[in-house]
C-alpha cells in the first residue's frame, strides 16, 4: 500500500508534471491532446482486471466484468482517434 | 518481494514514465505522432503484466472473462473509432472518456461491496467513495454529453428550479457519503443508493448545458476521470494509475480552463447558466446594408490581392468544404503568387483545435495554421481577408461594446483587412445570438450560399482568370 505523506508527495509532484506539460502547448493541438490525456486515464484498464481478478460473487463479478469492458474502450478508442487525428498533421516541408 | 512482484511494479514505473514522454511528445506537432506510440506501448506492458498481478486470486475461468471483456471492449472501441467522422471527433472522446470513469466507479463498487476499501483506514475509503462519484458523475454526464452533440438528444431540458433540484442532489450525496464512511463493515445498500444517485446527479448536472457550451464540459469530464483514476490507484496501491490519473486530472483542468478563457466564460458560467436564458433584453444590433457579390468577383479579388488570410469556421466543416478550400488556395499559391495563411480562433471547431484538425484532414500543413496570438498583428497588413462559417469570433463588437454578451472575448481582428469577404449561408446570427457588426462593415463585402458551392465557385473562378 502506499500511504500517508509519500502518496500525497506522489499525487502533488504528477499534478505539477500534468499542468506542465499542458501549459505550453500551442492550442493547434488541443483536441488530440485533450483525446489523448483520455487514452492515458486509460490505465484504469489495468485496476479494473484487478477489481475483476479478485471480485467474489455474481454482483462482483458482473460489474468487475462491465468495468473492464469499459476501461478496455477507454484505452482503445482513446489510441485509435488520437493516432487518427495526429497521423494528419503535416508540415508543408513533408 | 516475489519476481512477479518486482516484474509488475517495475514495468507499472515505465509505463508511467512512457506516459508522461509520450503526453510531452504530444505538445509538439513535430513529435505529436510518436507520442501516442510511446503512451501506447506503456499501455500494453501494464496491461500484460496486469495478468501476473500478486492480487489477482482467480482462476482459469476468470481469466477467460477477463480477456474475454478485454476483447469486447477493446473490439467495440476499435471499430468505432476507426470509423468516427472527423467532425464527429468531440462527442467520441467524450464517449470514450465516459467509459474510463464507469471503468473506475466500478472499481470503486467492487472494493466497498467486498469490504476491502473499508478494512485500509478512513483514508482509503474517503478515495474510494469520492473516485465513485467523480468517476460516475464523468460516466453519465458524457453518455448525455454525447448523446447531445451526437444529435440523439436535441432538445435542451432545463426543470424549473433547476439549481435547486442540483443543489439538493449534490446535499443528499454528500450526506450519504458520510454516512458510507461511518459505517462499518461493507454497506451494498448504502453504496449502491449512493452510486444510483451518483449517476443521476452526472444527467442532471450535464442536461441544462447547451451544445456550445459542450466541448468545455466535456474536457471538464475528461480531468473527472483522470481524477478518478488516481483516487481508484490509492485504493488499490496501483502507482501507475495513480500517476497517469493524476497528470491527467491536472492537464485536463487546465485544458478546460483554457478552453473556458477562450469563449470568456467561467466554468461556473458554464455549469449553472444556459447561454442566453436569464438574459431578457434584446441587445440592440448594428444596422445597416450588407453588401453582397458573387463568388466570382471574390476569386479575382483575391488572385490580385499580395495577402489573403483565411478565418475558416465551423460552418465550413459541416458543409465538409475544407478539402475544397484546400484546393482553391493552392490555385492562388501556385498560379497567382499570393501568400495565404490560415487564422484560427481558439474555439473554432467543437473544441479548441478541432479545427486545426478538421484542416489537417484537408491536407492543410499546419506551418500555414496561425493561432490568434500569431496573427492578429498581421490583418492590418493583409489585403484581404475571408471569413467561412465563422461568426461570433470574428465580431468586433466584442471589443467595442460593453453591452454585448460576447463583449471581452479575444477575436480575430478581420475587419482590419484592406478587404474583408464573408461566406454565410444566411442573414441570421450566430451561436450567441449577436448580429455581427463586421458584416455592416465599408470594407466588407457578402458571399451567400453553402460554403462547399462556394469555394467550388471560388476554384472555377480563378479558372476563368
Amino acid at each position: 500500500m502506499i500511504t500517508g505523506f509519500v502518496a500525497l508527495y506522489i499525487f502533488m509532484l504528477a499534478a505539477f508534471t500534468g499542468y506542465e506539460i499542458i501549459g505550453r502547448v500551442p492550442a493547434i493541438l488541443h483536441t488530440p491532446l485533450m483525446s489523448g490525456s483520455n487514452f492515458v486515464h486509460g490505465i484504469v484498464l489495468v485496476g479494473a482486471m484487478v477489481a475483476l481478478g479478485h471480485a467474489e460473487g455474481f454482483w462482483e463479478v458482473l460489474i468487475g466484468f462491465i468495468g473492464v469492458i469499459l476501461a478496455a474502450g477507454n484505452a482503445v478508442g482513446g489510441y485509435v482517434v488520437t493516432e487518427r487525428m495526429l497521423e494528419m498533421f503535416k508540415s508543408s516541408k513533408d | 518481494m516475489s519476481f512477479w512482484e518486482f516484474t509488475v511494479d517495475a514495468s507499472y514505473f515505465v509505463a508511467a514514465v512512457l506516459f508522461i514522454i509520450g503526453l510531452k511528445r504530444m505538445g509538439s506537432p513535430k513529435t505529436a505522432k510518436s507520442g501516442i506510440k510511446w503512451a501506447g506501448i506503456g499501455m500494453v506492458l501494464a496491461t500484460v503484466v496486469t495478468l501476473w498481478h500478486p492480487m489477482m486470486d482467480a482462476g482459469f475461468f476468470r481469466y477467460v472473462l477477463i480477456l474475454l471483456a478485454i476483447g469486447i471492449g477493446g473490439a467495440g472501441a476499435w471499430y468505432t473509432g476507426k470509423k468516427v467522422e472527423m467532425t464527429g471527433m468531440p462527442q467520441m472522446v467524450a464517449l470514450y472518456n465516459g467509459m474510463g470513469g464507469g471503468a473506475a466507479a466500478a472499481i470503486a463498487l467492487i472494493e466497498m461491496y467486498s469490504g476491502r476499501a473499508f478494512d485500509h483506514g478512513t483514508t482509503v475509503l474517503i478515495l474510494a467513495v469520492l473516485g465513485a462519484l467523480i468517476g460516475g458523475v464523468s460516466f453519465s454526464g458524457s453518455l448525455i454529453a454525447w448523446a447531445k452533440l451526437e444529435g440523439k438528444m436535441s432538445k435542451t431540458i432545463r426543470l424549473p428550479a433547476q439549481q435547486m433540484i442540483n443543489g439538493g442532489a449534490a446535499l443528499v450525496i454528500v450526506l450519504l457519503g458520510l454516512w458510507i464512511l461511518t459505517s462499518t463493515g461493507s454497506a451494498p445498500v448504502l453504496v449502491t443508493i449512493f452510486f444510483l444517485l451518483c449517476l443521476v446527479f452526472g444527467v442532471l448536472l450535464t442536461n441544462p448545458i447547451g451544445g456550445a457550451d459542450m466541448p468545455v464540459v466535456i474536457s471538464m469530464y475528461n480531468a473527472f476521470t483522470g481524477l478518478a483514476v488516481a483516487f481508484e490507484g490509492f485504493v488499490l496501491g496501483n502507482a501507475a494509475m495513480i500517476i497517469a490519473g493524476t497528470v491527467v486530472g491536472a492537464a485536463g483542468t487546465l485544458l478546460t480552463l483554457l478552453m473556458a478563457n477562450g469563449m470568456n466564460r467561467s466554468i461556473s458560467n458554464v455549469l449553472f447558466a444556459g447561454f442566453g436564458v436569464d438574459d431578457g433584453a434584446e441587445a440592440d444590433g448594428p444596422e445597416g446594408e450588407m453588401k453582397s457579390v458573387e463568388a466570382f468577383d471574390a476569386a479575382a479579388s483575391f488572385a490580385y490581392s499580395d495577402s489573403l488570410i483565411i478565418v475558416p469556421g465551423y460552418g465550413l466543416a459541416v458543409a465538409q468544404a475544407q478539402h475544397k478550400l484546400w484546393e482553391f488556395v493552392q490555385m492562388l499559391e501556385k498560379e497567382h503568387d499570393v501568400d495565404v495563411k490560415f487564422a484560427i480562433h481558439p474555439v473554432a471547431g467543437r473544441m479548441p483545435g478541432h479545427m486545426n484538425v478538421l484542416l489537417a484532414e484537408a491536407g492543410v500543413p499546419y506551418d500555414k495554421i496561425f493561432d490568434l496570438e500569431e496573427i492578429n498583428a498581421e490583418f492590418p497588413n493583409a489585403d484581404a481577408a475571408l471569413v467561412i462559417g465563422a461568426n461570433d469570433v470574428v465580431n468586433p463588437a466584442a471589443r467595442t461594446d460593453e453591452s454585448s454578451p460576447i463583449y471581452g472575448m479575444p477575436i480575430l481582428d478581420v475587419d482590419k483587412a484592406r478587404e474583408v469577404y464573408v461566406v454565410k449561408r444566411g442573414k441570421g446570427t450566430g451561436f450567441s445570438g449577436v448580429q455581427n457588426a463586421l458584416f455592416f462593415g465599408d470594407n466588407t463585402r457578402m458571399v451567400f450560399g453553402d460554403a462547399k458551392q462556394v469555394c467550388t465557385d471560388l476554384a472555377n473562378g480563378l479558372k476563368q482568370l
